[in-house]
């Protein structure tokens, strides 16, 4: 990756302390680093780790507790008035007035940004074409799609021509194409020589970055350049490739190797992280199958990370060592446990969901795919029987939603996007009441109960709040919650948002522990390499299923001789950017 | 335009909360539809002067005086009057609530009028579960029995025949038409929900939506943004009361006797307050949903309780009477009466507007206090 020059430190942090309340952790933990003019600086790290703090910090929106800030030499605390015009902060959700068309916020930022005359004339033209929002102007920001909100937002911020932009999580709920297009925006804004921090929690986007600085719990655990940190991994990133047997249960027995800190499933193939380079762990405890290779590939930023935590080891769920074996009756056929059947959601003229059909078998691990807005969030909803739909069946064990909702539901365990746990309740009384909910009581509750709690690590946080408990274990909670009455079928709504990946990988191991006990789990995701823990996966575009097949099998549709490895994302921005084409040949014939 | 970045900004600012304000049907709502509304719930439904109160008559006294009181009872517009065999079956009917009062007319009330000492008796059994109404049946029956012996004085060519006489006279209500108090309570009621309500959301919403923090991180001063804040939603306030004051003249027939001028500095130092007092909840609170709650607990509530629109502020006790100096809902309504019934009075609206413009500063300067340039 190639660096401007270096002209010294633009931004300077030392010793950065940051409580917000007595008995809390400091939110920022002694925290020193420096970022370069002209570069983009990736702040990267799980939610909760101090992103936020330092960017509104850097903004002089937030007085530190003890330690220096500087920015451009100067205080932002104190000296804020003079700053202000040289800072650029664009804060989570945009800043946006939904109630304001886009014209009407630009004038807004212009106005207070003191941005007049003719200056004022060539940055709105130079923004509208920048953006591509010329189109758009009469429209009230609110009805604009993520992606718009997210260039408009930028548009607004660059007024005035700051010289620093501080960008909190710009790609959050923003699909992979209008992340591609504002990463170009603001690679032309570094040439430029701006300075630029990014935060986001997603570690593939932070590849990106001219530098990166790896953050948890308060503090910077690495940094340097992507590649720097990537190469410190390189040689102790192996796929197992052909395998014969389950990757799932490959998997498993790859993270008891001692030398493994990392593995996780990746289209047809398991990828691994050793500890150190050249000693391989043994294929044959994995039971990999005769014609099991290991390969290695490239490092990934996340590897970092992780190896940085300290690795993960052993692959064993301790809720599927607790949960029966699915045991189908007869009477269901195990390749259709759940199925949509042209399924179709009206909301007035628009429609939300346009004849989707798919299947869903035993065990088997279905993802729905797309971006923002392209109805995959209401053909999940219709599936567990939250919205009904206009047209079609949605079917879970052979019964139909509509018809006995409450019987199907009563199969069906749900987590949703924000956990939607009660939040002044004790971890104890949360559990209770979703297990009495679900028609649990007596000795049977008392043991489930227990048994849960005793999977998930749960016994030292029982009588705490929710409200206070950290991210991963809402997450733990909310999945015991979701797998109470033991659910032949598990729905999750981006169940991973937010937490580190480490997090992430323990749920994933509980995910594939339930499909192999024959749960058959469906999953809704903006995380890529969630996407690859699928067994296949339907991606959703404009209310329509435009793609359906296995990881690799989508991958394999968007082979070329230009991209012929392709990953995930490009698959997804490859099949998305496809049937918009065909749209418009259909509109034009 | 060669305006100061400090002016621009603020016009920038008060330019987009009025944009916020056309296209959010609810402010529309409520800054236009909930007065006049209110207006009309207030001045015609709530109705506190009995009319056709139904009241039983039983006449003991075949004699002429009586059959004349009677017919006095019967003319009077307040009562419809129910003759009655029997104490016990008219008793029985006030009972039932058929009935809100009993008059009797005793046996020797001819006679002891004959003797022209001015000792006859009347009995009146009131229904004292409305306590209000039993109350007017008492005083009415009182006043139609004074009345009646003045004139049958007169007509007898005697003057001050009963000794002591007591005569009252309404003055500045000289119909004692409740609505004529009722609407100057309803106005000062309908401006405080416009004032408190409606700002209790502003600074609470920019918060929820994130885009404080996008602002903070403008050059704009706390005094700017606190300033955007009021000057916008002060006209919306302003319109509110012209179309109350509209509706009080020419549909309610109100009479207005005070100055427009008058009337507006009144106003602009009561929206200040009220204003005031929702943009320091918004502030405190942060949360558009506890916000709004607390300005109908601390704006509404105390305007419709404590204001003397529905109770009388003289006859609280005194530790209640305090607090009431500090409802501006108070000083407006006082304002208001005399503005409609007797016109500019100095010693009631200037009173009323120092203490206005006293909570004005008080609310205002804690809300300034509260803002903070940072998200601390």
């Amino acid at each position: 990756m190639n660096i401007p020059p270096s002209t010294g430190a633009a931004l300077e942090v030392r010793g950065l302390v940051k409580t917000f309340a007595a008995g809390l952790p400091p939110a920022l933990d002694h925290l020193t680093t420096s970022f370069h003019a002209g570069t983009i600086t990736g702040l990267v790290g799980p939610d909760g780790a101090g992103k936020t703090t330092l960017l509104r910090t850097l903004a002089g929106l937030l007085q530190p507790t003890e330690g220096s800030v500087l920015v451009l030499d100067m205080n932002p605390f104190t000296q804020g008035d003079s700053l202000r015009d040289l800072i650029g902060y664009m804060p989570q959700k945009f800043g946006l007035y939904e109630d304001l068309s886009v014209l009407e916020n630009l004038e807004l930022y212009a106005d207070l940004r003191n941005v007049t005359g003719e200056e004022r004339e060539r940055s709105f033209k130079q923004m509208l074409a920048f953006t591509d929002l010329a189109r758009f102007t009469d429209r009230l920001a609110g009805k604009l799609s993520g992606g718009m909100k997210q260039k408009l937002g930028l548009a607004c911020t660059l007024l005035g021509s700051p010289r620093i932009l501080l960008l909190d999580e710009p790609g959050v709920g923003v699909d992979p194409i209008s992340r591609r297009e504002l990463w170009r925006m603001v690679r032309e804004l570094a040439s430029e020589g701006l300075t630029i921090l990014w935060s986001t929690a997603y570690l593939d986007e932070a590849e990106l970055c001219d530098d990166v600085r790896l953050m948890n719990e308060g503090n910077i655990i690495a940094s340097g350049t992507p590649k720097e940190l990537m190469d410190q991994m390189r040689g102790r990133c192996l796929h197992v490739a052909n395998l014969k047997s389950q990757r799932r249960e490959v998997l498993r027995k790859a993270l008891h190797d001692p030398e493994v800190v990392d593995g996780v499933i990746q289209g047809s193939n398991v990828r691994l992280v050793i500890r150190e380079v050249g000693r391989f762990p043994d294929l044959a405890a994995m039971e990999a199958g005769p014609d099991a290779v290991l390969v290695e590939v490239d490092p990934r930023l996340e590897d970092a990370f992780i190896s940085r935590l300290g690795g993960i080891h052993g692959g064993d769920s301790a809720l599927a060592a607790v949960t029966r074996p699915v045991e189908l009756p007869a009477s269901i056929d195990p390749e259709a446990v759940i199925e949509a059947r042209g399924l179709t959601k009206r909301f007035g003229e628009f429609t939300a969901t346009d004849h989707v059909s798919f299947k869903v078998s035993k065990g088997e691990i279905f993802g729905l795919l797309g971006p923002n807005g392209a109805g995959k969030s209401t053909t999940f909803k219709m599936k567990c029987g939250l919205l009904k739909p206009t047209e079609g069946q949605a079917l879970v064990m052979g019964l139909d939603l509509k018809f006995s909702p409450s019987e199907a539901r009563q199969r069906l365990g749900y987590m949703a996007q924000k956990f939607s746990l009660y939040l002044g309740l004790t971890v104890e009384q949360n559990l209770v009441f979703f297990s009495g909910i679900y028609g649990l009581d007596g000795q049977q509750q008392k043991g489930k109960i227990h048994e849960l709690v005793e999977a998930f690590g749960l016994r030292p946080y029982l009588q705490t709040k929710t409200v206070d408990l950290a991210l991963g274990f809402k997450q733990r909670l909310a999945l015991a919650c979701a797998v109470m009455h033991e659910p032949q079928i598990l729905f999750l709504d981006e169940p991973t948002s937010g937490v580190d990946p480490v997090t992430r990988r323990e749920f994933w191991t509980h995910i594939n522990g339930l499909a192999q006990k024959g749960v058959t789990i469906m999953v809704t995701t903006h995380f890529m390499d969630e996407a690859e823990y699928c067994d296949r996966i339907a991606l959703i575009y404009r209310g329509k299923r435009i793609a359906m097949g296995t990881p690799d099998d989508l991958k394999g549709m968007v082979v070329t001789p230009d991209c012929s490895n392709p990953t995930m994302e490009d698959a997804f921005i490859e099949l998305v950017l496809r049937a918009d084409r065909e749209r418009e040949t259909q509109v034009t014939q | 335009m060669n305006l100061t970045p400090s002016l621009r900004r603020l016009l920038a600012l008060c330019r987009k909360e009025s944009y916020q304000i056309v296209r959010d049907p609810s402010s529309i709502l409520v800054a236009f539809i909930l007065p006049v509304v209110f207006l009309f719930v207030m001045g015609y439904a709530i109705n506190l002067d009995a009319d056709h109160v139904r009241v039983g008559v039983l006449r003991e006294d075949p004699g002429p005086a009586a059959v004349r009181f009677e017919q006095v009872l019967s003319a009077s517009k307040a009562f419809e009057v129910h003759s009655g065999p029997s104490r016990e079956a008219l008793v029985n009917r006030m009972a039932r609530g058929d009935l809100r009062g009993v008059v009797v007319i005793p046996r020797d009330f001819s006679i002891r009028m004959a003797q022209g000492h001015g000792k006859a008796s009347l009995q009146v059994l009131a229904d004292g579960s409305e306590p209000n109404t039993a109350a007017f049946v008492g005083n009415y029956v009182q006043g139609a029995w004074e009345s009646w012996q003045q004139g049958l004085a007169r007509d007898q060519g005697r003057t001050q025949p009963l000794g002591l006489e007591i005569r009252t006279r309404s003055w500045f209500n000289p119909s004692t038409i409740s609505r004529n108090f009722l609407v100057p309570g309803s106005i000062s009621v309908v401006m405080t929900i416009i004032g408190a309500l409606l700002t209790s959301l502003v600074v609470a919403r920019e918060w929820e939506r994130g885009t404080m923090e996008a602002l903070l991180a403008t050059p704009v001063t706390r005094t700017e943004l606190l300033a955007s804040k009021i000057i916008p939603y002060y006209g919306l306030g302003m319109i509110a009361m012209v179309i109350c004051m509209l509706v009080a003249v020419f549909v309610m027939g109100m009479p207005f006797r005070g100055s427009v001028l008058v009337l507006f500095g009144v106003s602009t130092l009561f929206l200040g307050s009220a204003l005031g007092l929702g943009l320091f909840l918004s502030t405190v609170m942060r949360s558009q949903f506890n916000a709004a709650l607390a300005a109908l607990t601390a704006g509404y509530l105390p305007a419709l309780m404590l204001s003397g629109f529905v109770f009388e502020i003289s006859s609280m006790p005194a530790p209640i009477r305090v607090i009431t100096r500090f409802i501006s809902a108070r000083y407006l309504s006082s304002s208001l009466q005399t503005l409609f019934q007797v016109g500019n009075l100095g010693s009631v609206q200037g009173y009323a507007s120092i203490w206005l413009l006293a909570l004005t500063v008080f609310w205002i300067g804690l809300t300034a206090l509260k803002t903070r340039r940072t998200l601390d």
